[in-house]
Formats: structure tokens, sequence, C-alpha cells
């Protein structure tokens, strides 16, 4: 079975990274960690793609975890176990209230209505003076379980907490997507009234996926959170942080559950040399890039890579 | 001046498209061999692990050469008002330095002996972003130290990062008080040569106090973010101290930054009964804001108190409203210009105005006075390591408490520590010369650092509420 | 009663209101009537509208500022803002509709919005490589018409023109979809496109000719307002979104929804701007919000087939 191959996979992948962690210069580390926090946010999207919805807000959840990071921590809780797990969970919460309100919506008005609420936030997040406004908050370095490391120790550590995060994301990703519940997504995609003469509501699958989704997301602005140590509301709330995530979902491919964190990888080496060989020049590359993605390998990296390895069968 | 790292950049770049063009090479051929792919595979993987090392060796840095990351806004809005003349001062400088051409007493070549190499890169994007630039130029390329920054915000998000990462980082622009006063409260790694943002407000106040003493009372039109939001609330509360008999207005404008179109707010300026309007607008929502206030004569009918006008000014040349107070967040820009007749402000002007062809502006003097004020801190460090390259404790040391002298004005490193400058301020009464072809300022005041900044170890607000007590004016 | 009434009744606050809602929400229409048509028609919602905006304005400020330096009669601005429009409309319609969406269409819509996206990025870094940092100023053609003193109020001709420039735009529309076999053909493509072709209606060249007209208009904005802004790099991301929630608002595609939409946020604003300044930010994304809630369509949006 394929689901056993992924699991397979991801796990020693997850294994090999935590030993490479020990050796990898400082600058790679971060690349890393951002693309584990860009990942999980993409892996929201995927769950949500399956079913032909895309959401243009899910910095909604990202940057509502991303403050409830930087305020749990202004409260004095340190503990990163602590901080990620109650920040994404209050993401989830946020999406299930949503959810009420936009599983009713299809397509681009989906799409559009999540972009609205996260604009919404942005503006909340701009404006109110406790939260620092557009100045943003700053976040400590994080303890773990107790061990509170320093300096290199610090990033070091919260690399392999990262990993751990992202391994029981993707395994729990995974076992969904197996399961009846998660199988009836693309039935959802395909046709939504022979799911209804199926038996099952629509609007409930949709729901618990706009949920699931926003929980990845939240986790995803966790780890950035503590990753970076800022919050503001630019890099954020604000649409275009929305837009660089479907940019890695796109550039992922909803192939496989691991697609997104390469996606996110390839994107922040991207942005990464980017930044450093042109700051004037990032706009023309991202959007060169993702033009191209479109236009030649419109399923994303995940395709290529099967191409690669002579596999034609992917995971549907 | 930049040409070893452009080699080095463009090395880079060639070798990473030989790397993408063979991972192209190996997607487009459909080889059928399994072994030749995984080969392939390997060989890219050793050759992008190469690429990295060698760019890692590339940049070890030598004693004789040392590199100064200088963070502007080199893309979106802040570009022309801030980054622009931000990046002319500093290259300007730079070049000076290495060459010794800087007037007395930095007339030596290079820092301490060393040539200066500097990496000016966009500080757009966002504090999340900047942060994760400032661990690249940090843990990739092992620069020296930083001199730079323009917005509060990412100096707020920078700030415990440089100290975590044990970097000296010298503040030339950003105003929040928050970076020492919240923030960093025992600052060790991180400077700023300039008086914060509150020194603006409490001078205007000042000026206005004493230039409009029978207003009848003042609103605002301001950015809503940190830096309208603040400007406004400092110049708010120095004014309930300074001038409690000019009341000020509870319903003050608060558009969206960039938001480009000012008309009904315009008329809800029009319509409010304030003489004086006080506005922290800079940039291209200056700009736009002033051609729509003039087509509605907006000017004529209101004072405005412009506190970083002086960004525009040159630019919008006989388009700036006549009787505007204008500020250029202390003696910079077109205060220097035209008031200060010292060599070295002369020099840098001249230097300015025949390389780039237009006034230099305040971002460019504060840019300049942050590399100055590190240049004297290495060479006092070294001269004290009797004239070995000082080590970053030894530099820190030698800047802290300390007084040198910028481009336009002197700074004392006299708060939080000895990490926080204190420089002077001036305000005047804008207008435009017929005959120079340039923007002048009139009624000029100025005020003496200690006068507008709060004294050493008490933060801006509590000061400003409990009636500024220890400010001191002559 | 009544006394109380009439203290409450501030007719030139009434008016003040009114006439800045009605200026704010022709610059809206005028923004986003682009980029809904092309939606309307095409079903593409245009992030590249942002663009043709910038570019618009940045030829009509680029040439005007060489117009004026010339010092040639005054009103040539004005010619020189349809000017740009026309040419960066046609330059960046045929480009960017054979070029990109043309490869797109029948393709997942959020591919193509991204696609428009992608396209977005890559103009507003060619932008920055044509124009530079600098802002370009055109500021002449909005001082020359002067300014108008309305029951104590003053307010400047060229934008109180925008309103007249809204209408016809609108009005022209109304006409040419209505009154003409050329926007009847239209209909006709917008409603069933495969029957059109059937019929024999050239529907590659209605689409074309259709987002031609799309990026002129977004480029005429564009030139449109650049004589009361700075133009800078940027000013594109700022419209993208404001036309989003017009052409959300309005009804995806729906002229008369756009008008009525945008006058409706313009006349809420400068009611918020007026009472409670602060409330500002939030009022276009809370009317959004709040339309998208209980009208997902839009105000004025044609109804859905559900198709099994």
């Amino acid at each position: 079975m394929s689901a056993d191959k992924t699991i397979i996979g991801v796990t020693i992948a997850v294994v090999l990274l935590a030993c490479a962690n020990f050796f990898i210069a400082d600058w790679i580390r971060q690349i890393g960690l951002l693309s584990m926090a860009i990942g999980s946010v993409a892996l929201g999207l995927l769950v949500l793609w399956r079913t032909g919805l895309i959401s243009f807000g899910h910095a909604l959840f990202y940057g509502f975890s991303a403050y409830g990071v930087a305020l749990l921590n202004y409260l004095g809780v340190r503990d990163a176990f602590v901080l990620v797990i109650v920040s994404a969970a209050a993401s989830g919460l946020l999406a299930w209230g949503l959810g009420f309100l936009v599983r009713r919506y299809r397509a681009i008005f989906f799409a559009l209505l999540t972009m609205a609420f996260s604009m919404i936030l942005y503006g909340v997040l701009a404006k109110t003076e406790r939260f620092g406004s557009t100045d943003g908050l700053n976040v400590h370095p994080p303890t773990f379980l107790g061990y509170a490391p320093v300096d290199q120790a610090a990033q070091i550590t919260l690399f392999l907490f990262g990993l751990l995060v992202i391994y029981g994301l993707i395994l729990g990703v995974q076992i969904y997507l197996r399961s009846v519940l998660g199988q009836m997504t693309t039935a959802v995609r395909e046709n939504e009234i022979r799911v209804e003469y199926l038996g099952y509501s629509v609007e409930h699958v949709i729901h618990i996926k706009y949920v699931i989704s926003g929980l990845l997301a939240g986790f995803g602005g966790a780890i950035m959170a503590l990753a970076v140590g800022q919050v503001d509301p630019e890099s954020m709330a604000y649409w275009t942080a929305s837009g660089e995530f479907v940019f890695v979902a796109i550039l992922a491919g909803t192939g496989n559950v691991a697609a997104p964190f390469i996606g996110a990888v390839a994107f922040e080496v991207i942005r990464h040399f980017a930044w450093e060989h042109g700051a004037n020049l990032w706009q023309l590359i991202m959007g060169g890039t993702l033009l191209a993605i479109i236009m030649f390998v419109p399923d994303g990296i995940w395709s290529v890579l099967q191409r690669l390895v002579g596999k034609k069968d992917g995971v549907k | 001046m930049a040409q070893a790292s452009t080699t080095l950049g463009l090395m880079f770049i060639l070798t990473k498209l030989t790397v993408v063009s063979t991972m192209y090479l190996l997607f487009i051929q459909e080889d059928k061999n399994m072994k030749h792919r995984v080969l392939r595979l390997v060989a890219v993987g050793v050759a992008a692990v190469l690429t990295t090392f060698g760019v890692a060796v590339g940049n070890a840095v030598a004693k004789d050469k040392m590199v100064i990351a200088v963070p502007t806004f080199l893309t979106g809005g802040g570009a022309p008002a801030f980054g622009v003349p931000a990046r002319n001062g500093t290259e300007l400088i730079i070049q000076a330095i290495n060459k010794g051409q800087v007037p007395a007493p930095y007339n030596t070549k290079g820092i301490a002996g060393a040539q200066v190499e500097a990496i000016i890169y966009d500080e757009s994007g966002g504090g999340a972003k900047q942060v994760t630039e400032y661990r690249n130029k940090v843990q990739k390329l092992g620069v020296d130290m930083f001199a730079g920054f323009v917005s509060s915000g990412t100096c707020a998000a920078i700030t415990p990062v440089a100290e975590e990462l044990k970097t000296l980082t010298v503040y030339a622009t950003c105003g929040t008080p928050r970076v020492f006063e919240e923030l960093d409260k025992n600052p060790k790694y991180v400077f700023r040569t300039m008086s914060h943002a509150t020194a603006d407000g409490v001078a205007l106040a000042h000026y206005v106090a004493s230039k409009y003493p029978s207003a009848n009372g003042y609103t605002g039109i301001n950015q809503n973010y940190a830096w309208g939001q603040d400007s406004w609330r400092d110049f708010d509360l120095a004014m309930k101290v300074l001038a409690p008999n000019i009341k000020g207005s509870d319903k003050g404008q608060w558009p969206k930054i960039f938001a480009g179109r000012y008309g009904a707010e315009i008329s809800a300026l029009l319509k409010s009964p304030e003489d004086l309007v006080h506005t922290s607008f800079w940039g291209g929502d200056l700009e736009a804001f002033i051609f729509q206030g003039l087509a509605r004569g907006l000017f004529k009918k209101k004072t405005f108190l412009m506190s970083v006008a002086g960004t525009a000014a040159y630019r919008l040349g006989k388009k700036l409203p006549a009787g505007i107070v204008l500020g250029s967040r202390g003696p910079y820009g077109i205060y220097a210009n035209q008031l200060t007749d010292t060599p070295m402000v002369k020099w840098f002007n001249n230097a300015y105005v025949n390389r780039y062809g237009t006034q230099p502006t305040q971002p460019s003097y504060q840019y300049a006075q942050a590399i100055l004020g590190a240049k004297f801190a290495y060479e006092k460090a070294a001269a004290a390591n009797s004239g070995k390259w000082p080590s970053t404790d030894q530099v820190i040391a030698a800047l802290e408490g300390a007084t040198f002298q910028g481009v336009a004005t002197e700074v004392r490193m006299a708060r939080s520590n000895g990490h926080q400058g204190v420089t002077d301020h001036a305000w005047g009464v804008a207008s435009f010369d017929k005959e120079l072809g340039l923007p002048v300022v009139s009624e000029v005041m100025h005020f003496k650092g200690d006068c507008i900044m709060p004294p050493d170890g008490m933060d801006s607000v509590t000061w400003l509420k409990g009636g500024m007590k220890g400010a001191k004016c002559d | 009663m009544v006394q109380l009434l009439l203290g409450w009744f501030d007719l030139q606050l009434i008016f003040t209101i009114l006439t800045d809602g009605l200026i704010y929400g022709s610059y809206l229409f005028i923004v986003a009537v682009g980029m809904t048509v092309i939606f309307g028609v095409q079903r593409v919602l245009n992030v590249t509208h942002g663009s043709f905006y910038a570019f618009g304005a940045y030829l009509a400020a680029y040439l005007g500022g060489i117009w004026y330096e010339h010092e040639l009669p005054d009103f040539g601005g004005f010619v020189i803002i349809f000017l740009a429009a026309i040419v960066v409309g046609v330059f960046f319609g045929i480009l960017i509709e054979r070029g990109l969406l043309k490869h797109l269409y029948g393709k997942d819509e959020h591919i193509v919005v991204l696609a428009t996206f992608a396209a977005f990025l890559a103009l507003e870094g060619i932008g920055l490589f044509i124009w530079g940092t600098d802002p370009y100023f055109f500021y002449q053609p909005q001082m020359m018409l002067g300014f108008v003193e309305i029951l104590g109020m003053t307010y400047d001709y060229y934008n109180l023109s925008l309103i007249v420039l809204a209408l016809i735009i609108s009005l022209s529309i109304w006409y040419f979809l209505s009154r003409t076999i050329w926007g009847r053909l239209l209909q006709a493509v917008i409603f069933d496109r495969e029957v059109s072709q059937a019929m024999g209606v050239n529907v590659t060249a209605v689409f074309l000719g259709t987002f031609i007209l799309g990026t002129t208009l977004g480029a005429l904005s564009g030139a449109a307002i650049a004589p009361t802004i700075s133009v800078l790099p940027g000013i594109g991301v700022e419209v993208v979104v404001l036309a989003f929630a017009v052409v959300v608002i309005g009804g995806m595609g729906s002229i008369p929804g756009a008008l009525i939409g945008s006058v409706l946020v313009g006349v809420v604003r400068a009611a918020a701007i007026h009472e409670f300044p602060q409330a500002e930010m939030f009022v276009i994304y809370a009317i959004m919000a709040i339309v998208l809630v209980f009208r997902p369509e839009g105000l004025f949006a044609p109804p859905a087939v559900r198709k099994i």
C-alpha cells in the first residue's frame, strides 16, 4: 500500500533531518524552520484543495496562532509545547466558528470570503496598540519541558521540536485522508449532489476539513512565531501572506502529504537567493517562477519527483 | 567597494544556474536507466553542497576589510522617501571613508585601517522577514556589524535578535522609544545614534507653544499604524504639558497607510474648528495629500505641522505649501543644507549634490551619522587596543556613553546606559525660494537634546504624562 | 421635537458626506470596473488589473512630466490621460490575453487567479525596472481646474469630474451591452459560451475584445487618478484589494452592482471618516464580509444554474 510507503518515507526523512540538524549551518537550519511553518499551512490548504476549495485567507489562522504564541508569551508562558498546542487549538476553534459561515460557499466565493476575514484580522491587529499595532510583538526563545537552551542549542532544539510537530501533522493528515471521511473529499469535489444522495452532508464534510485546515495553519503560525521570534500584521495576516501559502501549495502539488513541505523548502530557497541577489528582482523572480509552474508543471514539484523516480501512478 | 561581493555574487548565481540547468536536463531527458538517474541526482547534490560550502569560505572576513550590513527600503513605498537617500548617503560616506576624504576628525583612510564594504539590502516585507534576513547576514555572510534601519517596526523586531546573536547593531533612523524602554532595557549590542521619536513631538510642541500661542486648538491626520499612532500620542501629550490652553481634538483622522485618496479626510479637516493640523505623513502619502489639499485650498485655511515633510520638500519644490511647519526629525536635511556651515556639512552637501544631482535629505544625514559613529567607536577601541583590530566588546565599550561628531550635529550617547543617542532638533516654517529654486526654512528654532528627550532611566510616556520633569531647556 | 430633529439634521454634514462618498465611490467604480467587465465575461478574477492601473498611472505621469516640462498647453494633460490609457490597455490587453490567459481557459478558476497573481508580481518587478523607485508627479490637471465652494465646503473640479467620468463609463457600457449588436453578442457569450460558438459567434475575438476593454479601463483608472497622487512603486497592490472588494460586493461581474456597491462603500466610508475616523480602516472589509455572509453572490448577481 502506498500509504505505508508515504509514512515510511516521511519517517526516514525526519530521522535523517534530525541527524543533519546537528551539522548544518545556522542559516540552513533557519530555512528549514521557516519551511516547516509554511509547509504546515500549505498542508492545510492541501486538505481543502482536495475538495476543490482554495482559501485566499489562510493567513487568518496563521496570524491568529502566531499572535496567540506572542500573547501567551507575554503572559509568561514559555513552554514550546504549551504555546504551540494552545495557539493552534485556538486557531482550530476559530475555524470551527467561522466554518458555520464559510461551509455554505464554494469556488471563488469561498476564497474571497476567507480573504475578507483575514483582512479584518489584519485591520484589528494593525489597529490595536496593545498588540504593538503594525510593529507587532516579540516572542522570547521558548523552553522545552523545562529545558531552556540558549544560543545555537536553542535553534537546534527548536528544529527538533518543529520536526516532531510536523511529523505528527503529516501522520495525522495521512490517516485522515485514508479514512472514509477523508475519501469523501474527492467525491465532494467531483459532484456534491451525488455525495448528498449517498447520505453524507457535504457541508459537514467541508466544515471538518476547514477546521483541520485551520488547525494546521495554526501550527504553522505558531512554529513561525517561535522560529522568527517576532510577529507582525504585515508578515502574518496581510493578503500577500495568504497568497504565498497558495503559491507554495501550487508549487508543491496535491499529490502527497509530504509535498507541501518540499514545496515550502523550494519556496524558501528561492526567496532566500532572490533576496540576496537582487532585492528589486524578487517580485519578478517569484512571479516568473509561479507562472512557469502553472504553465509547465501544473501538478507541482511532486509530479516532477514522481516522474524522476519513474513512478507513473501517483497517489490520487 | 562592492566589487568583491559582486564577483562573489555572480559566481554564486552562475554555479546555481549550472545546478539548476543540470536538474533541468535531468528532468527532460527521459533516461530509461535508473542507475544513471540516481548518479545524476548524487552529482547535483554534491554540486549544491560544494557551492554552498564555497560561498561560506569565500565570505570569510579578512582583517584588512570590514563588512557593514546596511538595511534600508529599496522597494515599496518607503524607497523614494527614505531608502534611496539613505542608500546614497551610505555609499557616499563609505567611499569617502575608504579614500580618507571625510573632513576632520574622520580624515583617516578606512575604519581603524580596514577598508569598508557595505552590503546595502532591502528592509521591506515586515518584521518577521527582516529577522530572517538579519540572521542570514550574521550567520551566513558573517558581517561585522549593522548600521541602518528606517522603520520602527523593523527595529522592534530586530532588537532581541541582535542581542541574541551578539552582533553590533547601530540604528540610524527608526524612531520608536520602545526599543530601549520596553524591549531591551539593558542593551549591550544595540545602539541608536539619534534622538527617538518622542523628541520630535516634544520639540514641535515647544515650537507651537512659542510661535502659535493663540491658536484655538489642533487636530491631526496620521497614518493608522505604529509610527502615526506614536507620533500623534507624543505630540498630544507634550502639548497638554507645554500649551494646556490649546486644546487637542479627539476626532483626528486615521487613514490607512498607502491609502492614497484623502478626499473625505480633507473635507473633515476643512470642517474641523481647529487652526492647527498635526501630521506625520511621509513619502507618497504625504505628496498625494499635499496635491489633493492644494487643489482644495486646504493649506490656506489651516496651519500644518508636518513632522517628516523634510523627506518630500525638495521633490515637491514649488508645490511645497508655503507656511507649513516642517520637520526633519532633527537638524538634518533642509536644516543642515541651509543653515549649518561647518566644513563637514559643506563637504557632505557638495559631494552629495555633485554625485546625485539633488539635495541630501534627513535619511542621508542619519545613515552617514550612524556610520561615522561606527568609525568613531572602532577607531577609539583600536587605539585603546594598541592599534590592533578591536573585539566587538571593546567597540561597544568605546561607543557606550561617548560623544562623537555626526555629519550635521553632535551625538551624545547619553541615555539607556549610553546606548541611546541624544541629538538636537530644529523646527521652522517652509517656503519656496524662487531665486534659489529651492525650498527654504525660516522662523527656525533650535532645541537642545536634553530639553526634548526624557532624562536617563525614564520612559517617554511616563515622562510626558508626569509633566516632563527634568527637561533642561535654556 | 421638530427642533430636536432639526438639531440632528446637519445639512452641511449630510451634503459633505454624500459628496465625499460619491467622489470616493466614483473612484472605486473607475478602479474596479475593468476587473468587473473581465470577470463578467470571462469569469477570470484578474489580479493583473493592479498592474494595468499602475502602468496607466506611470505612463500618464511620465508623458505628463515631459509635456509640462516643455510648458506646452495645459489641456494636453487630459489628452495624455486618455492616450496613456489606450496605449497601455491595448498593449497589455493583447499581451496578457494572448500570451497567458488563452492557455488557461477552461482550467480551474483558482489556477487562473493565481496565474494572474503571478503575472502581477512579475509586472510589478518589470515596472520597477522601467520606472525606478522615484515618484512621478502629474498634478497639473488637478490644479488647473480650480475649486468651487458649495454649502461652505470647497471641492476641486478635478475630483468632482471623477463622478462624471464614472457616469460616462457606466452609461457607455450599458448602451453598448443593450443597444448594439456587439453588446448582444457579448451577452450571448456570457450566457452560454458553447451555444454561441455553435451559432457562429467568434468567441476568441469576443474574449480578446473584452479583455482589451477591461485593461483599457484599468489603465484609464490609473491615468485618471495619477494627477491626484504621487505615482510610485506599490500603488497597484492597494488597488487590487479595493477592486476585489467592489467586485465581490457588487456581484461578480455585474456593472450596476459595482456602481451601487462602490457608492455604498464610498458613503459609509465618508460617514465613518466624519463621525468615527478610527473605523475607516475596517469599513470596506466589513461591508465585504457582511455582503458575502448575507448575499454571497453579491448585491446584483445573476442567479447561477446548479449543474448536476
